[in-house]
């Protein structure tokens, strides 16, 4: 063990680790974190805390992580290198490291243009891997990324995202390599829908060995309405939802339509968990966290463990 | 080489509407190449220039120059004859252009009448596109000669973010995803390995993180 984080011991102790997601509100309104969270209570074993999800200002993650810690819930803080330079970053992470913040998720960040803030700079001093070797080092070696000692390290458990369904493919499982080797220990993936695609990844992953030097946890996202998939298909960057997909929800009745979302991705769930080298799965029911516990119980990931 | 766009009018008209002598400037260099301020784009302006005055009744007088390069003094002192003459000096160069006119006139009001934009390279007749960031500390060598900095809309270094699809930017269609062009030069390259160096955390110092930036050659500095 290298750090005191939830999310690592049930990885060590050799379970199938679960993560949900919080995204906070666009205001000072504690309660949305809290009932947002509460509805994850039991079934996950942390929970992340998006920063800026799709660079919309919002409480920070920093603070939105903290209610979660008061609530006993683990926080994976989520950080993107998008809003603030290595001075700023690195002072949150000790800052959230000496309030028992432990788990941190390393992310370049969805650029300016897209939130409700484009005519921001984005500032993007470190990239993704660039950050998860300062967390490292930081961590590791007791130094800032400037080189002066840390005195109090911060001992984070460093995560990062991975998409094996952007562009260019056959660059996925290198740019993985890479962030193995700036110090990553668990991964987590952009929503899966396409399995065919996410198993050619695995395949490249596994054949590297990779899956034995980092934790995978496989990303997915209950659809709520044929609506929804149909715009991640076609706007959100990075998305790969299949037609046959689509299909299925555009066949089901509209009020059944939300059932359908969490039946299929109950089912990607279970595959998923067949699949050799996935070591958790990621939950990202984006203002739906109250499908999360059907769907961590008939995946056959409840109980959660106590570790 | 650098380039601009020329502002729009009423920008440019708003600055001198109470001169009654204008000297408006040209430069033969970036500029005239990115057909945003050379003698051409000199001679357009003073005549919308012109009639805009015309329109509202009031006139103005504009002398057009063109310099060989307006950001180096031997060039801009081919101005000092005809300075007094001016109640203002439009310049139609880059920003170091209005400045180096700026620097040696003292007491003359000096406007632009371009707005600077980035250096780059003409992809095609009319379309240019930016190349170079003018970081300081130059990362071809390690990127297959395709700039992250530049190009990459997160100035990512080490690879594409999960936006890049069928090799455009998540940011919009018009923009090339650069490590897609980057990948594919490293494979054309057979050296695709050298992917998977990390570059480290960038040292902006040489970019603006150490203020203005000045390069003295000893050798040829008086």
């Amino acid at each position: 063990m290298i750090t005191d984080s939830v999310l690592e011991k049930v990885f060590a102790a050799g379970h199938i680790a679960v993560t949900g997601e919080c995204g906070p509100p666009r205001g000072a309104m504690p309660e949305v974190v809290k009932e947002k969270a509460e509805k994850l209570r039991g079934y996950v074993d942390a929970v992340n805390v998006t920063d800026n999800q799709t660079a919309m200002v919002r409480m920070s993650s920093f603070a939105a992580s903290l209610f979660l810690q008061q609530m006993d819930m683990p926080p994976v803080m989520q950080m993107v290198c998008r809003d603030r330079n290595r001075l700023a970053m690195q002072a949150d992470i000790i800052g959230a490291y000496a309030h028992g913040i432990n788990t941190l998720l390393c992310l370049s960040g969805d650029h300016p243009h897209f939130g409700d803030h484009p005519m921001a700079a984005g500032v993007f001093d470190l990239d993704s891997i660039q950050l998860i070797q300062t967390v490292k080092r930081m961590r590791d070696e007791g130094k800032f990324q400037g080189g002066a000692d840390i005195k109090g390290p911060p001992k984070m458990f460093i995560g990062a995202a991975a998409n094996p369904f952007a562009d260019p493919f056959e660059l996925r499982v290198a740019r993985l390599a890479k962030k193995v080797r700036a110090g990553v220990d668990f991964i987590q993936t952009q929503c899966i829908y396409n399995m065919d695609k996410f198993e050619q990844w695995m395949k490249g992953v596994r054949e590297r060995e990779l899956h034995k030097e980092v934790y995978i946890m496989a990303g997915v996202t209950p659809m709520k309405s044929v609506g929804a998939a149909r715009y991640m298909k076609n706007k959100v960057p990075g998305m790969d939802v299949p037609d046959h997909l689509v299909e299925r929800m555009a066949k089901t009745p509209k009020e059944k339509q939300a059932q359908e979302g969490i039946d299929i991705c109950v089912e990607t769930i279970q595959r998923l968990l067949s699949i050799e080298g996935v070591a958790g799965i990621h939950i990202m029911a984006i203002e739906w966290e109250s499908a999360v516990p059907e769907i961590v119980e008939r995946s056959g990931l409840y109980p959660r463990p106590q570790v | 080489m650098i380039t601009a766009e020329r502002k729009p009018l009423a920008e440019i008209i708003d600055y001198i509407d109470n001169c009654r002598r204008i000297l408006l400037v040209g430069c033969n260099e970036c500029v005239t190449v990115c057909a945003a301020g050379g003698r051409k784009e000199v001679a357009m302006l003073a005549s919308a220039m012109q009639m805009d005055f015309m329109k509202r009744g009031k006139t103005v007088d504009i002398r057009e120059m063109t310099l060989e390069r307006q950001c180096e003094p031997e060039y801009v002192e081919e101005l000092a004859p005809f300075i007094d003459q001016a109640d203002a000096v439009v310049s139609m160069a880059c920003g170091c252009g209005v400045q180096e006119v700026v620097r040696r006139f003292r007491g003359k009001r000096v406007y632009p009448a371009v707005n600077t934009s980035f250096m780059g390279a003409a992809e095609r007749p009319g379309v240019w596109a930016e190349r170079c960031h003018g970081c300081g500390n130059c990362l071809l060598g390690l990127t297959g000669g395709i700039c992250p900095i530049a190009r990459c809309s997160k100035r990512l270094m080490n690879g594409p973010c999960g936006g890049s699809s069928k090799g455009k930017c998540e940011v919009s269609t018009e923009i090339d995803c650069v490590w897609q062009l980057i990948w594919d030069r490293l494979k054309e390259l057979g050296i695709e390995d050298r992917y998977e160096e990390i570059i480290l955390a960038k040292d902006w110092r040489t970019e603006r993180g150490g203020g203005p930036r000045k390069i003295v050659r000893e050798d040829l500095a008086q």
